[in-house]
């Protein structure tokens, strides 16, 4: 532990523009939306209309979380929050604390630090540190958030509490997968792979009334239930889960070598089969693991919120309320609408790797890669392309796997074996949209590279959008994210003109993105 | 026969810094030309430029008769390139990456690589990411030289080779040298050039300083030469073309330069020599004297900083 202050220091030095970026953009989502509840439930009517729509909606269960005080405005504020604000703290955690271990290691600096007077866990403790006092802030600014409204101080101060030890609580998942992989990107992916299922787990629980959310670490920030019944020990599984795992990452990295994972390397192939000769080849073998993680990870989100479609027509039978409401609404069939949702949540993911995938590009380039590939008898052109067919194909591998899960699950428990096939095609009318927030990548990367990430801001806005679309933002605003513009099937009836639109944009922003990349500088 | 590589006022500026700054460079074909700068002279960002990576802002550059910005591709396979700072895919295996660059750049000669990988005393199935610098290294170098590139381009190659290797290296070198084939040597391991070059040009922000055979650069420099003489060799102090003489117990010693060097032997001769030493400037000395002058304000005008 010998110069963790040091470290700590050093820590927060480098994110002295990264971490206020983090800690405000949570927060100010948050800030965002608690607005948006302010003025869109002021009336009792308003409020009540919400309670009854939201809460008996296992969609809007499954995605939000239990439903608690839905008739009063807390608990609407904590049900249209607090997703945004748990996976965004967590997410802050898990980047923050691989960033200052694992890739730290990587990249060979760790040797240099610890060559000095600097102890086995430093850089361990003070990632730690740094991503407990990060969550503490964000805690904090999403409790002033939910403060402007009329609400008790005491469920305030226990809902900023949920979030900061949501994001403490990963800090140490993500301080126990930095000691699994020797590379960063596999720890990163360990740690999204937990929050996922920690996710599923709750919203499963959730919509069963089961013991399943009881087993999530988002489930406990969830279950203290801040404007019902306020309780602060489901947080006390929080911090000893918390312990536990900083305990065993403690223990691991007193088990390894600087730089080794658990896992050993083993020797591989001492020559390349044919195909990894192409600029295809290469991008596919790089890529290859991210589809089918991607793919998995995708199908089974998909397929769990399939599995729901019984619940949620069961729900409907026993509720003339709800059916009044759909019917009055104009969305005849509760169960279309759900999985229309479902479909729109597991593309928006999925686009992450549309977006992660155009973004190996710059990550060849920045590492030096690129330029022995250019300095070979390949072209600009001809290696983009090669990187964009990958991320076409697989996109396409991913959104078909959306389709195919949530058709399965649905398929199965409705007894319905045709529902595969329509869902694969529900799913497919969302490709377009996909491919334009990879091809927004493209353009920055030809034209900005330094830029390039900005791409994520893309997802995280049709997110938004997507997700509390319902708060009603301006026209302009929503008209910024391609998923407005797709269909929302099986809701709504396929319309060719938007989708055309889109693959014409598709095609005009890679083909600029060319444009940029022959003109430019390499490196 | 053209020039394998012609360069001509080439300037670069990456924001204020001005990388390259009217380059002047021209390397025969069938030549190693050797090209020694300090970081951060410019060697790489040249090399950079005629590999088509970056676009210069000015000047003109030819390699192999074409436009390595316009023909980047069509000229590639002509050529190798071993970059200085070797990075490779770490999920790949040593043997898949050179597999790849090779076919790449159009295609393989299987018996070369492997008496290469035998050569370097590689291991082709370990993971890129599990390489030392120094294997790394060798990666690119079996890469680059089991082609039939008729131009090398060597950005530093031997960094973090052991001596052993670097031996290794300099008889492949020397063998593409007597089939004709062409290299630029970048590097700042003096020896290395040396024993490799034809020609040599030294690099220094942006700018070449000086070129030509190592002949060509030491006839232009002085001549270290230390005497002992019967009478006091007190008129060397005066004579045009001596520096840094020093004096102690009878003998003398200083810098003389080549042209001067008749005059000052004659002299020296008429005061009846007892012994005499003299050595020609080592590489090390010319790059010395090139940019030593930083520590001897007055020698050269001021450079404009970056």
């Amino acid at each position: 532990m010998t110069g963790t202050t040091s470290l700590l220091r050093l820590v927060l030095r480098r994110d002295r523009v990264r971490l206020p970026v983090w800690v405000l953009a949570v927060v100010a989502l948050v800030y965002a939306s608690v607005e948006a509840v302010a003025n869109t439930y002021a009336t009792p009517q308003e409020i009540h209309g919400y309670a009854s729509t939201m809460g008996s909606s296992p969609a809007a269960v499954a995605m939000a979380g239990p439903p608690v005080a839905l008739d009063t405005v807390g608990g609407i504020a904590v049900n249209e929050t607090g997703v945004s604000a748990l996976v965004g703290v967590a997410l802050m955690t898990i980047f923050l604390v691989v960033r200052h271990t694992r890739a730290e290691e990587e990249e060979g600096r760790t040797e240099v630090l610890r060559s000095t007077v600097v102890g086995r866990h430093a850089p361990m403790a003070a990632a730690l540190l740094e991503s407990v006092a990060a969550s503490v802030l964000v805690g904090a600014g999403v409790a002033l958030s939910v403060a402007t409204l009329d609400v008790p101080a005491g469920g305030v101060l226990l809902y900023g509490a949920a979030v900061a030890c949501m994001g403490i609580v990963f800090a140490g998942v993500a301080a126990v997968t930095a000691q699994l992989t020797a590379h960063a990107r596999g720890a990163t992916g360990l740690s999204l792979t937990v929050l996922a299922i920690s996710f599923l787990l709750r919203a499963v629980g959730d919509v069963q009334g089961s013991w399943l959310s009881w087993v999530s670490p988002m489930g406990w920030s969830q279950q203290v239930t801040a404007f019902g019944e306020p309780r602060w020990w489901p947080l006390a599984f929080s911090l000893v889960l918390t312990a536990l795992a900083i305990a065993a990452a403690v223990a691991l990295a007193g088990r390894r070598d600087l730089g080794a994972g658990i896992v050993a390397a083993r020797p591989g192939p001492a020559g390349a089969v044919p195909r990894l000769g192409t600029p295809v080849g290469l991008a596919w073998r790089l890529q290859r693991g991210s589809v089918l993680g991607w793919t998995v990870g995708i199908f089974l989100g998909s397929a769990a919120f399939g599995s729901f479609s019984r619940e949620v027509s069961s729900m409907v039978e026993s509720n003339p309320e709800l059916a009044d409401f759909f019917a009055q609404s104009g969305q005849a069939d509760l169960v279309e609408s759900f999985l229309s949702s479902a479909l729109l949540i597991m593309n928006l993911i999925g686009a992450g790797f549309a977006i992660s995938s155009a973004l190996r590009l710059r990550a060849e380039e920045t590492s030096g890669r690129l330029e022995p590939v250019l300095a070979t008898g390949v072209s600009r052109g001809r290696w983009l392309l090669g990187g964009l067919l990958v991320t076409l194909a697989g996109s396409l591998i991913v959104v078909a796997a959306a389709g195919l899960g949530t058709g399965l699950a649905h398929g199965i428990v409705t007894d319905d074996p045709d529902a595969v096939v329509r869902m694969l095609g529900y799913s497919l009318v969302y490709l377009p949209a996909v491919l334009v927030l990879a091809a927004v990548t493209v353009l920055l990367f030809g034209w900005v590279p330094r830029l390039a990430a900005v791409a994520w801001v893309t997802l995280a806005i049709s997110f938004v959008i997507g997700y509390l679309g319902q708060l009603g933002f301006p026209a302009w605003f929503e008209n910024l994210s391609p998923f407005t513009h797709t269909p929302a099937v099986p809701v709504s009836t396929v319309t060719v003109a938007p989708l055309a639109t889109m693959t014409v944009v598709v095609v005009l922003a890679c083909a600029l993105g060319l444009v940029g990349f022959r003109r430019r500088d390499i490196g | 026969m053209s020039a394998a590589i012609s360069v001509s006022d080439l300037v670069k500026t990456f924001g204020a810094t001005r990388a390259l700054d009217g380059l002047e460079l021209e390397v025969a074909t069938g030549e190693v030309h050797g090209f020694l700068g300090p970081n951060g002279a410019g060697k790489s960002t040249t090399i950079r430029v005629l590999l088509g990576l970056l676009r210069p802002d000015s000047g003109t550059a030819r390699l192999l008769g074409g436009d390595p910005w316009r023909d980047a591709a069509k000229l590639h396979r002509r050529l190798a390139y071993v970059p200085g700072d070797v990075n490779l895919w770490p999920s790949l295996t040593g043997g898949e990456v050179i597999d790849l660059l090779s076919r790449l750049r159009g295609g393989l000669d299987t018996a070369r690589r492997a008496e290469l990988l035998e050569r370097f005393d590689l291991d082709p199935t370990k993971k890129a990411r599990s390489y030392s610098k120094g294997n790394r290294q060798k990666v690119a170098l079996v890469a680059a030289l089991a082609s039939n590139a008729e131009l090398l381009l060597l950005d530093e190659p031997t960094s973090g080779l052991d001596p052993l290797m670097e031996a290794v290296f300099q008889d492949c070198i020397r063998e593409l040298k007597a089939q004709g084939r062409t290299a630029l040597l970048s590097s700042h391991i003096l020896a290395e050039a040396e024993a490799l070059s034809d020609r040599l040009s030294i690099i220094r922000n942006g700018r070449i300083v000086q070129t030509g055979t190592l002949a060509d650069l030491r006839h232009l420099t002085r001549t270290t030469v230390v005497a002992e003489t019967e009478q006091h060799a007190d008129r060397l102090e005066a004579m045009p073309g001596v520096a840094n003489l020093s004096a102690l117990d009878g003998r003398v010693s200083f810098d003389v330069d080549t042209d001067n060097l008749d005059d000052v032997m004659a002299y020296l001769a008429g005061l009846r020599i007892r012994s005499l030493t003299s050595h020609p400037p080592t590489l090390e000395e010319l790059f010395l004297r090139q940019y030593g002058d930083e520590l001897e304000p007055g020698h050269e005008q001021v450079e404009v900083r970056s």
